[in-house]
C-alpha cells in the first residue's frame, strides 16, 4: 500500500471547479448585503421541496434521493440583512451588474471568451440548500487558459460561471436540516479547468494559480469559506469521481492521491474478485432475520436493538471473505465504504462484518451461528446491521447493490475530503439534465462596450507585480514572492507610495518576516489594523521612531489596539535620539569603564556596545551606534 | 415539418435572429454548430423567450446544460448536425393508484399552470393535463379522491372577464348534478378573489363546496406551494363538512397549513408571498394541516348533496368601479354616465367620503338611474357615512352604503344584482342584504390584520 504511484501510467486526469465568493455590494439576485451573521436569527420558517420529474418521467438520481429521505427545511433568516428573494416569496431581481462586471473580468485574465449574451438557469438542487429548489447559475465564459508560473504549462478553462451561493447549513437531524439564509445569493464565480493535471502536485499549483487570478481583481472575499474547491479524479479503467467542498488548499494534492489509491486498490479488488470466480448472478438479496439467534449476544448495540423491537438482518457476500478488510486508503476499508452507504442511505450508524469478527462482544460462536444462518462457507463473508426493519433492509439493499458494483471496478459518484485528507461516500452523482432556464430573469448581453472598458481596466497580474517588485520596489526575489502572495499586498503598496523615504524592502519585511515572528511569540498581531500600519511608517518616515523600534511598537499595539504609536514611543521610551545625543550617552559609559578599555584595547567594544544599546536600542539604527562607538575607543586608545 | 407554420420553427424569434435562421435553415430544437469569428459552439437551438425585448441573439443549449445567447452580428455560419423535434414528451405510464372508495372530485381548470412538468432538454413547461398527469406530479391526491379534470380555459386571470365566471358557474353546475363530492377550480391568484366571490353570488344553495385554488410560485419548482395548495384544495372538497365557495392557499410563509377563506370576503395582499390570501372583515372558515380540515368556525352551512342548487350565472359588466383620491376629476364619473353605466361602485376614503366636488356628477348619476354603492380603500372595517357631513351628503343624493363589504365583492355583487334587476329599490334592499356570507353583523378586533 505504501508503494508510491507513477501518476503518468495510471492515466491520471485531474480537472478543478474553483467556487469563489465575490465581495460585492449587493447579492446576486437582490439589494441584500453580502454579509453572514453570528447572532441569533430573527425569523424561522419551514419548507418542503418536491422533485420536478424530467420528460422521461425519470427523477434526477440525486433529487429522487433527497425526496426519499422526506426531509423538512427550517430556514433562519434576518429581517434586515435579508429579503423575499432570500426566502423564495419574492421573484429574483435582475443579475447584478458588479458581479458580472467581476466575471468578466476574470474570464479576460484567465483568456477566455465572454459570452454575447448571459441567461441564466435553475440547476436543482433538492437539499434544501436553495429555498427555491434550484441554483441559479449562467455560463460568463468559454475556452480559456491559464499558465503555470514555473513550468510555463497551458491549463485549459473550459467555463466560467456566475451563481448564486447556498443557505448554510446550521445543523441536521434525522426529520430536519436547517439552514441559514445570510449566505444564499452571495455571487459566486465557478471556475472549471479541463482534464489537463496529471499529478497532485500540479493539482495544488493550478487551484493557487487560480487563487492568485481571483485575488488580483481586489473583489473577491478572503478566509476560510470563501473558496471552495471541487475535484474531479479520474485514472484509466476508473471513473471520475467528483471530491466537493475541499476549502483547503494544503489538502488537495493528499485528496488527490488517496482518491487515485482508492480507485486502484478497487481495481484490485475486482481483479481478485473474478479470480475467485464471483459473478453478478451469484448475490443474492435474502436478507436473514438472525434476531433470535443472537437474543444472548454480548454486544451492546446488539442488546439494545433488540430491547427497542429492533431486528439484526446478514447478508452473505458470495466470495468477498477477506475482502471487506481489504484496504482502500489509509485506514479505510471496503468495509468503511459499505458501512458509509448504509450510513448515508439508511440512517443506521454502520454495519458488522465477519472480516472483522469476533469482535465487539460479538463471540466466535456467534458468528459461527450466523454463518450457519446464512449458508456462507468459508468463501464468504457475512454483513450484519441491527436496527429497525426497515432501515435494516434499506442498509443491506445498498451494501448488495455497492458489493455488486466492486465487480465493475470504481462506481461513479460523489465524494467529500475529510481534514486528514481521505475522500468519503458522499451521494450517488446527479444526473446531467437538471437544468432550465429562469424565466423570471431576462438575458443580460454582454455589449463590445463593457468588455472594452474592462479590459481597460484589468488588475495587474501576480507575475507583472512581482516584476515590479523587484525593479521598482527593489525587493528580493524572496520577498517579492512572499508579498504576491500576501494578504498585505494591497496596504503594502499603499504604504510603499505613502511614505517614499521608507524602503519598500522594510515595509515588506515588516509584513512577512517580524509579523510572523510575533505571532510565533504569540502576540495577537490580528488586532492590527491598516491604521496602525499606517501610522507605524508615518512616524518612521518622519524619523520619530528607528527602524528597530518597529517590532516593540507593532507587539504594543497588538495588544493595545485602541492606542497610538505616539502612545507605544512614550511608554517604550522610543523617542529617536540624534547622533550627537548618542555621542553624549556613549562618552558618558565610556568615561565610567576607562579601566576596561585600558585592559582589553579594541576588544572593550563588545561589553561597551552591550552597555550603550540597552539605552538606545530602538532609537537609534544599530549600525550608526556601532560606528561611532567604534570611532570612540579608537580615539581613546590612540590618545 | 414542411406544412408546419414558421413561428413554430422559429419560435419566439424575431429581426435579425429570424433572418439568420432561415438564411441557415436551422429550426428551434435542432441540434446545431455556430461558428463566429472567436467560437465555435455546439448545442441544441433554443426558442427565444417571448417577454425578451431584443431580437438579435440567438440562443442555444450547451451540453452541459447552460443556455447562452451569441449575438447575429458575430455568426459566421450555422450549420445542422441533426434535426429536431419539439414535440411534447409522451408521459411514462407511472400505474395510477386512488381509493376506490374515495369522493369524486371534479378540477376545472381556468388557467395558470397549478401543476406541471419541466422538459430539461428544452426548458419548456409542460402544465398536467389530465388527472393523470396530476396523480403523477402529486401522487398523494390518489389518497383523498377520485379526480376528473376538465380544461375551461386557459389564460391568465387577469384577462378574466365576467363572463368567464357565467361559462364556470355553468359547468360547475353540471358537475354538481352529475353528483360530484366537490369541485376545484384552479385559477390564476391575481383575480382569484373576484371569481371567488362571482361564482359565491352565482351558485346559490349550495349542496358541495366549490373550492378556489392557486399558486404564488410556478409549479415548475421544487419549492411551488402549487402542490401543497392544490391538495389542501382537493381535500376540502372531497371531505369539509361545508358547502360553501372558498379560497385555499398557503396560510402562512411555512409548508404547515392551508386555510379556506370564504370566497366573498378574501383578497390577495401581497404581490408574491405564498400566504397573500387573507380573509377580510371574518375569519378563515377551517384550515387544513397534514391532510385533516380542522374548522375555524361553527356557523356555516353544511355539505348536503340533497340540497337543489340555484343557478344565477348572469353578470351584468356595465358597471364602472372607481377609487375616489385626491384630485380624482368629476369628468370621470360622468363619462360613466354618458356612456348609460348600468352601475358605479366607488372605492371612497375612510368611512366612506369622496371629494365634494363630485356630488353634483353623483347626484346626476343617481337620478338618472344609475345606482352609486360606497365602498372603503381602507379595505378593513365598516363603512359609516354619518359621522361626517361629506358622508351625510352622500347619503342625501342616495349613495348605497357598502357596509363591510370589500370593494371587489361589492362591485361582483352589484353586477350580479344588476343583471337581475334594474329597479333602484330593489337593487339597494339588495345590496345590503347578505346573500353569500359578504356582509357579517359584526366587526370585530382580532379581524385586522389577520
Amino acid at each position: 500500500m505504501a508503494k508510491s504511484l507513477d501518476y503518468e501510467k495510471l492515466g491520471l486526469r485531474v480537472g478543478l471547479e474553483i467556487h469563489q465568493q465575490l465581495d460585492t455590494k449587493s447579492k446576486l439576485f437582490c439589494n441584500c448585503p453580502t454579509v453572514l451573521r453570528e447572532d441569533e436569527p430573527d425569523i424561522t420558517f419551514v419548507r418542503r421541496l418536491r422533485p420536478t420529474q424530467s420528460e422521461l418521467g425519470e427523477i434526477d438520481p440525486a433529487a429522487r434521493f433527497e425526496f426519499e429521505k422526506k426531509k423538512l427545511f427550517v430556514y433562519q433568516s434576518y429581517n434586515d440583512t435579508v429579503c423575499l428573494v432570500e426566502h423564495d416569496e419574492e421573484p429574483p431581481h435582475l443579475l447584478d451588474k458588479e458581479s458580472l462586471e467581476i466575471a468578466l473580468t476574470v474570464a479576460l485574465l484567465m483568456n477566455a471568451t465572454p459570452v454575447d449574451e448571459v441567461h441564466v438557469m435553475r440547476k436543482i438542487v433538492i437539499d434544501g440548500s436553495n429555498t427555491s429548489g434550484f441554483q441559479r447559475t449562467s455560463i460568463i465564459a468559454l475556452g480559456g487558459y491559464i499558465t503555470l508560473p514555473d513550468s510555463g504549462k497551458k491549463i485549459g478553462i473550459q467555463t466560467l460561471c456566475l451563481e448564486e451561493d447556498a443557505a448554510r447549513k446550521i445543523s441536521e437531524d434525522e426529520k430536519t436540516i436547517t439552514y441559514r439564509l445570510d449566505r444564499l445569493g452571495i455571487p459566486l464565480i465557478e471556475i472549471a479547468t479541463a482534464p489537463d493535471i496529471h499529478t497532485p502536485e500540479e493539482a495544488r499549483v493550478v487551484a493557487l494559480r487560480i487563487g492568485q487570478l481571483l485575488r488580483s481583481t481586489k473583489r473577491v472575499k478572503r478566509g476560510l469559506g470563501t473558496i471552495r474547491q471541487d475535484i474531479n479524479i479520474s485514472i484509466k479503467d476508473g471513473a471520475i469521481i467528483e471530491v466537493k467542498g475541499i476549502q483547503k488548499l494544503d489538502l488537495i494534492d493528499k485528496i488527490v492521491e488517496n482518491e487515485v489509491k482508492r480507485q486502484v486498490r478497487l481495481l484490485e479488488l475486482r481483479d481478485e474478485l473474478k479470480k475467485r470466480g464471483l459473478n453478478e448472478s451469484m448475490f443474492k438479496s435474502d436478507f436473514v432475520d438472525i434476531t433470535d439467534a443472537l437474543k444472548d449476544c454480548k454486544s451492546s448495540i446488539i442488546k439494545n436493538t433488540i430491547k427497542h423491537g429492533g431486528v439484526i438482518l446478514a447478508l452473505k457476500l458470495p466470495k468477498f471473505n477477506g475482502l471487506l478488510g481489504f484496504e482502500l486508503q489509509p485506514n479505510y476499508r471496503f468495509g468503511t465504504e459499505l458501512a458509509e452507504h448504509v450510513k448515508f442511505w439508511s440512517g443506521l450508524k454502520g454495519l458488522f462484518h465477519t472480516d472483522e469478527l469476533p469482535k465487539y462482544g460479538i463471540t466466535e460462536t456467534d458468528v459461527l451461528k450466523i454463518r450457519e444462518l446464512t449458508n456462507a462457507s468459508d468463501e464468504d463473508a457475512v454483513v450484519i446491521v441491527a436496527g429497525p426493519k426497515d432501515k435494516c433492509t434499506i442498509a443491506l439493499e445498498k451494501v448488495l447493490e455497492r458489493a455488486k458494483q466492486a465487480l465493475h471496478g470504481v462506481p461513479e459518484e460523489t465524494r467529500g475530503g475529510s481534514p486528514d485528507g481521505i475522500t468519503h461516500y458522499l451521494r450517488p452523482r446527479p444526473g446531467a439534465a437538471r437544468m432550465y432556464p429562469e424565466t423570471d430573469v431576462p438575458p443580460t448581453p454582454v455589449t463590445d462596450e463593457m468588455l472594452d472598458n474592462i479590459r481597460k481596466n484589468l488588475p495587474e497580474l501576480p507575475e507583472e507585480k512581482y516584476k515590479r517588485f523587484r525593479e521598482v520596489y527593489k525587493l528580493n526575489e524572496k520577498l517579492a514572492n512572499a508579498m504576491i502572495r500576501s494578504l498585505y499586498i494591497d496596504i503594502f503598496e499603499d504604504l510603499v507610495n505613502k511614505y517614499p523615504s521608507v524602503s519598500p524592502t522594510t515595509i515588506a519585511t515588516t509584513f512577512e518576516n517580524t509579523l510572523i515572528s510575533l505571532r510565533r511569540e504569540s502576540i495577537p498581531i490580528e488586532n492590527l489594523d491598516d491604521n496602525h500600519f499606517d501610522e507605524l511608517f508615518g512616524s518612521l518616515a518622519s524619523g520619530k521612531i528607528s527602524k528597530e523600534a518597529i517590532p516593540e511598537v507593532l507587539a504594543y499595539l497588538a495588544k493595545n489596539p485602541e492606542k497610538h504609536v505616539d502612545d507605544a514611543i512614550k511608554e517604550l521610551k522610543l523617542e529617536s535620539i540624534t547622533p550627537e545625543e548618542l555621542d553624549k550617552i556613549i562618552d558618558a559609559i565610556i568615561a565610567k569603564n576607562k579601566s576596561l578599555i585600558e585592559q582589553r584595547k579594541e576588544k572593550a567594544y563588545g561589553p561597551l556596545m552591550g552597555m550603550v544599546m540597552k539605552q538606545v536600542r530602538g532609537r537609534i539604527d544599530g549600525k550608526i551606534v556601532g560606528e561611532r562607538l567604534k570611532e570612540k575607543i579608537k580615539q581613546l586608545i590612540q590618545s | 415539418m414542411s406544412n408546419k407554420d414558421d413561428s413554430n420553427l422559429f419560435s419566439g424569434y424575431h429581426g435579425l435572429a429570424l433572418n439568420i435562421l432561415q438564411k441557415f435553415d436551422a429550426h428551434v430544437g435542432d441540434r446545431v454548430k455556430i461558428e463566429t469569428d472567436s467560437k465555435a459552439l455546439e448545442g441544441i437551438l433554443i426558442p427565444r423567450a417571448e417577454l425578451t425585448t431584443t431580437h438579435d441573439h440567438v440562443v442555444i443549449k450547451l451540453k452541459n446544460g447552460y443556455n447562452l445567447g451569441v449575438h447575429v452580428s458575430k455568426i459566421k455560419s450555422i450549420s445542422v448536425i441533426e434535426r429536431g423535434r419539439m414535440l411534447r414528451p409522451e408521459l411514462p405510464e407511472i400505474p395510477v393508484s386512488y381509493r376506490e372508495d374515495a369522493p369524486e372530485v371534479s378540477i376545472v381548470s381556468t388557467g395558470g399552470t397549478i401543476a406541471s412538468r419541466v422538459d430539461y432538454q428544452s426548458g419548456a413547461v409542460y402544465p398536467a393535463l389530465d388527472a393523470r398527469d396530476l396523480y403523477n406530479v402529486v401522487p398523494e391526491l390518489g389518497d383523498y379522491a377520485k379526480l376528473k379534470t376538465r380544461f375551461l380555459f386557459n389564460i391568465f386571470s387577469e384577462n378574466i372577464t365576467p363572463s368567464h365566471w357565467t361559462k364556470l358557474a355553468a359547468e360547475i353546475a353540471k358537475d354538481i348534478q352529475d353528483g360530484v363530492d366537490g369541485i376545484v377550480v384552479t385559477h390564476g391568484t391575481d383575480t382569484m378573489g373576484y371569481s371567488s366571490a362571482a361564482l359565491s353570488f352565482a351558485l346559490q344553495n349550495l349542496p358541495v363546496p366549490v373550492v378556489f385554488v392557486g399558486s404564488q410560485r410556478s409549479s415548475d419548482r421544487p419549492s411551488s406551494d402549487a402542490a401543497m395548495n392544490l391538495l389542501s384544495a382537493v381535500i376540502t372538497a372531497a371531505n369539509a363538512p361545508f358547502a360553501h365557495v372558498v379560497v385555499v392557499m398557503h396560510g402562512t410563509e411555512d409548508d404547515k397549513f392551508c386555510y379556506c377563506h370564504p370566497g366573498t370576503k378574501v383578497r390577495k395582499n401581497h404581490t408574491s408571498k405564498r400566504d397573500a390570501f387573507r380573509t377580510i372583515n371574518d375569519y378563515p372558515i377551517a384550515k387544513v394541516e397534514n391532510g385533516r380540515i380542522i374548522m375555524l368556525k361553527k356557523d356555516f352551512v353544511p355539505r348536503d348533496k340533497k340540497r337543489e342548487l340555484v343557478l344565477k350565472p348572469k353578470f351584468d359588466n356595465r358597471v364602472a368601479f372607481v377609487k375616489a383620491y385626491p384630485g380624482i376629476p368629476p369628468e370621470i364619473i360622468d363619462l360613466f354616465v354618458d356612456k348609460k353605466y348600468h352601475g358605479i361602485v366607488l372605492e371612497g376614503t375612510g368611512l366612506g367620503h369622496a371629494p365634494e366636488y363630485l356630488n353634483d356628477a353623483l347626484k346626476r348619476a343617481i337620478e338618472e338611474g344609475i345606482p352609486v354603492v360606497m365602498t372603503s380603500q381602507c379595505i378593513w372595517g365598516r363603512i359609516n357615512m354619518y359621522v361626517y357631513r361629506t358622508g351625510r351628503q352622500l347619503l342625501n343624493l342616495g349613495v348605497i352604503p357598502g357596509e363591510d363589504m370589500l370593494p371587489e365583492t361589492a362591485y361582483v355583487k352589484l353586477m350580479w344584482v344588476l343583471a337581475q334587476t334594474r329597479d333602484m329599490k330593489e337593487i339597494r334592499s339588495m345590496m345590503l342584504t347578505n346573500f353569500a356570507g359578504e356582509i357579517t353583523p359584526q366587526t370585530r378586533s382580532k379581524e385586522f390584520l389577520g
